[in-house]
């Protein structure tokens, strides 16, 4: 693809999602929680931009409502609440080892390349320029899953779910423009609740085990030990 | 189209105003009343169905066929007879002091959360909201499982949020890429809709619709509890209350199971290729050989009947995915069954937990002397869903190894082999929980049986007889799934 050949605005999407991916790496190095949450917040104000930006780019102006629903969930409310959660529950100056950051950092990039070899089906039908930046939708999917993998703090996972949600919202923007919007606002419901259902099992897990870290969460197994 | 809004209106005000009142001492009796009425409206649903023919209701939101009304129907009869059980239950855990009235007004109103969401995703028509009201679902129940706030429903809760979350953002993703793949052939926004997908099915892009069926299976294959993505489900059923354990084991599997085989029927014809089939063979072959070993060596009697639903399931999924009409009637009839009896063994299994005050295998001793009403239907439960004749979980098994026998003659032998692995899983730890030496002191708890009864002689009748008119409203449903009946 000839890059010079897209309109301007085209080629801003193309950054974006260049950016979106560059927070899911950051996310997944990210070791103290409340820089954590800032890059979550940061990569959902990319989301939104890029909405908008498609939003003009396509003239499909529906898209503006998805963008304001992504501001006001991704950008304000959950990094707030997590914010709000991690004074409640004094945990702020909490700094999470990632183990073998090198190696994570490997597999993050292998994961990018994994996803753009998976799409490649999918990008050889595209009509629309955005629609290569499918594969960048389904890495920072796969990014947020590896981060979840790897951490070991309850607050680092969730920040991983909601990352993946960041991915999967983007799929559907740029491969799609977006749901219909029944589903949009469904998707989002679902996702508002998450959000407020986890931070009531941070007091939960709290309370039961004592600490954040789940592994400590080890008393259920597969079979009897 | 009334009966529909009803049954899907009186439990959304039910949840609202259990949130409010869930802790009144007569709240137990007005959850019965409101399943009563959901399961009446469901049955005018299916009567007006049976009658009519498929319905889409304006606008196309809802669309109700053969296929779902009976699922809508065994889950409300599920919800009722759970909700019978779990009144005397739940009293009994307020009064030692498990739960609050706090905790009770969020049982109540999640139990019909869990219903509605359920029954949404059963009637819509837009794969995206199926979507929605089966991640809804987990929400509403991911509360429930840790409601003791022990350590270990803590972690069974989170386990359940944590991997049925991710494993369901999978299915989203395949749910897009269906979108992206309808896009093309249908414009506007009914490309979303199954009424309209299913008339364009051959027009869909093959590639992309592939790539989106893996991520599919494997999202609500996650929900279905398929091996290995099985490990939340045998902890999430075995901590979370009792009534609880009945209808995430009876219902929301088969909901998810549901949703793989409606792409399964979307998205093979347009493959021209048996991919998906395929799939959902070696998955449910898994699941099925793997949960049966692991039944073995359970410790926990309601985590070793969460296998024994992981082993139901895996055949279930082996059965859809080996199509041809006698195997999908078969495995329509074995969800029923299967949720009938499954509902009703933990049930039992509540009734057992209480009389002996603990859920360890090794410590529940001689039900059949203590309370012999509990121990006789915990034996006949477990041998119904072992499956022996003549309950229905036999008939619809015979059906299925016939069906095996045809297309893939060597497979029986291993069905065969998983078959007999779990029954004596199940009977090793059965046996002497009924026939043993009972404890000193081990005193019978106020019972109520008839759901489970009633139950277990529904699955009993299947067996001997199947009604004709059940057996022409399967058929009708295999002809939709597969093209061709069986009568």
């Amino acid at each position: 693809m000839d890059y010079s050949q897209l309109t301007l605005l085209e080629q801003a999407v193309l950054t974006l999602s260049a950016l979106i991916m560059l927070t899911s790496f950051l996310l997944l190095a990210q070791s103290r929680i409340v820089s954590l949450i800032n890059t979550f917040a940061t990569q959902g104000f990319f989301l939104f931009l890029g909405t908008c930006l498609i939003a003009q780019s396509s003239g499909r102006y529906h898209l503006y409502i998805t963008a304001v629903i992504t501001l006001v969930l991704k950008v304000f409310f959950i990094p707030w609440l997590l914010r709000r959660l991690v004074r409640k529950l004094d945990i702020r100056g909490d700094v999470e080892n990632v183990g073998g950051p090198s190696l994570i950092m490997i597999a993050g990039g292998a994961l990018v390349l994994f996803s753009y070899y998976v799409a490649l089906p999918i990008r050889e039908l595209s009509t629309l320029a955005t629609r290569n930046t499918i594969a960048i939708s389904l890495a920072v999917i796969l990014l947020g899953m590896l981060m979840m993998i790897t951490r070991r703090k309850a607050v680092a996972q969730v920040v991983g779910f909601m990352s993946m949600e960041n991915g999967l919202f983007f799929a559907a923007v740029v491969s799609t423009y977006g749901m219909p919007m029944v589903v949009e606002l469904g998707v989002a419901f679902d996702v508002l609740v998450a959000a407020i259902l986890f931070g009531i099992f941070f007091f939960q897990i709290r309370a039961g085990i004592g600490s954040l870290d789940v592994d400590h969460l080890n008393r259920l197994h597969e079979v009897d030990r | 189209m009334i009966a529909l809004y009803a049954t899907l209106l009186i439990p959304l005000i039910a949840a609202g105003v259990f949130a409010v009142i869930g802790h009144w001492k007569h709240a137990g009796t007005l959850n019965i009343v409101v399943c009563a009425a959901t399961f009446a409206t469901s049955l005018q649903l299916a009567v007006n169905i049976f009658n009519a023919g498929a319905m889409i209701t304006p606008g196309g939101m809802f669309y109700i066929d053969p296929f779902n009304v009976y699922l809508i129907l065994v889950n409300a009869l599920v919800g009722l007879t759970t909700s019978i059980f779990s009144r005397p239950y739940m009293a009994h855990e307020l009064k030692i002091g498990r739960v609050d009235n706090g905790r009770m007004r969020l049982y109540h109103s999640m139990f019909q959360g869990f219903l509605l969401t359920m029954l949404i995703a059963l009637s819509t028509n837009n794969l995206g909201i199926l979507w929605v009201s089966v991640e809804g679902a987990t929400l509403a129940t991911v509360l429930l499982v840790s409601l003791y706030r022990t350590p270990e429903s803590i972690e069974a809760g989170w386990k359940y949020f944590i991997l049925c979350g991710v494993g369901i953002a999978q299915a989203l993703f395949g749910t897009v890429l269906v979108y992206f793949a309808a896009e093309n052939a249908v414009p506007g926004e009914g490309s979303l809709l199954w009424s309209v997908l299913q008339e364009h099915a051959d027009q869909l892009e093959p590639t992309v619709l592939l790539l989106a069926f893996v991520f599919l299976l494997v999202g609500y294959g996650t929900k279905i509890g398929l091996v290995p993505l099985h490990n939340w489900l045998p902890d999430a059923h075995s901590e979370g209350p009792t009534p609880m354990s009945a209808i995430l084991s009876g219902l929301l599997l088969n909901i998810a199971l549901y949703a793989v085989v409606r792409y399964k029927m979307l998205i093979e014809p347009a493959l021209n290729n048996h991919l998906p089939s395929y799939m959902m063979m070696g998955f449910g072959m898994l699941s099925f050989s793997v949960a049966g070993i692991l039944l073995h060596r359970q410790r926990d009697v309601k985590r070793m009947f969460s296998y024994s639903s992981i082993e139901h399931m895996g055949l279930m999924t082996f059965a859809f995915g080996l199509g041809g009409p006698l195997a999908t009637f078969g495995a329509l009839l074995h969800m029923i069954v299967h949720s009938l009896t499954k509902s009703a063994i933990f049930i039992t299994v509540g009734h057992a937990a209480h009389i002996a005050g603990t859920q360890t295998i090794t410590e529940i001793r001689g039900l059949i002397r203590t309370q012999p009403t509990v121990g006789w239907t915990f034996l006949l439960g477990t041998v119904a869903i072992a499956g022996f004749p003549p309950f229905g979980v036999f008939t619809s098994e015979f059906l299925l190894f016939t069906a095996t026998m045809k297309s893939f003659p060597w497979l029986v032998v291993p069905l065969l082999v998983g078959l007999a692995v779990a029954f004596a899983g199940l009977f090793r730890h059965v046996q002497p929980m009924v026939f043993g030496e009972p404890p000193e002191g081990q005193l019978p708890v106020k019972a109520n049986m008839l759901p489970i009864i009633f139950h277990l002689v529904i699955v009993l009748w299947l067996g001997i007889s199947i009604p004709q008119v059940l057996a022409n409203w399967l058929d009708q449903a295999t002809i939709m799934i597969v093209g061709k009946g069986i009568l």
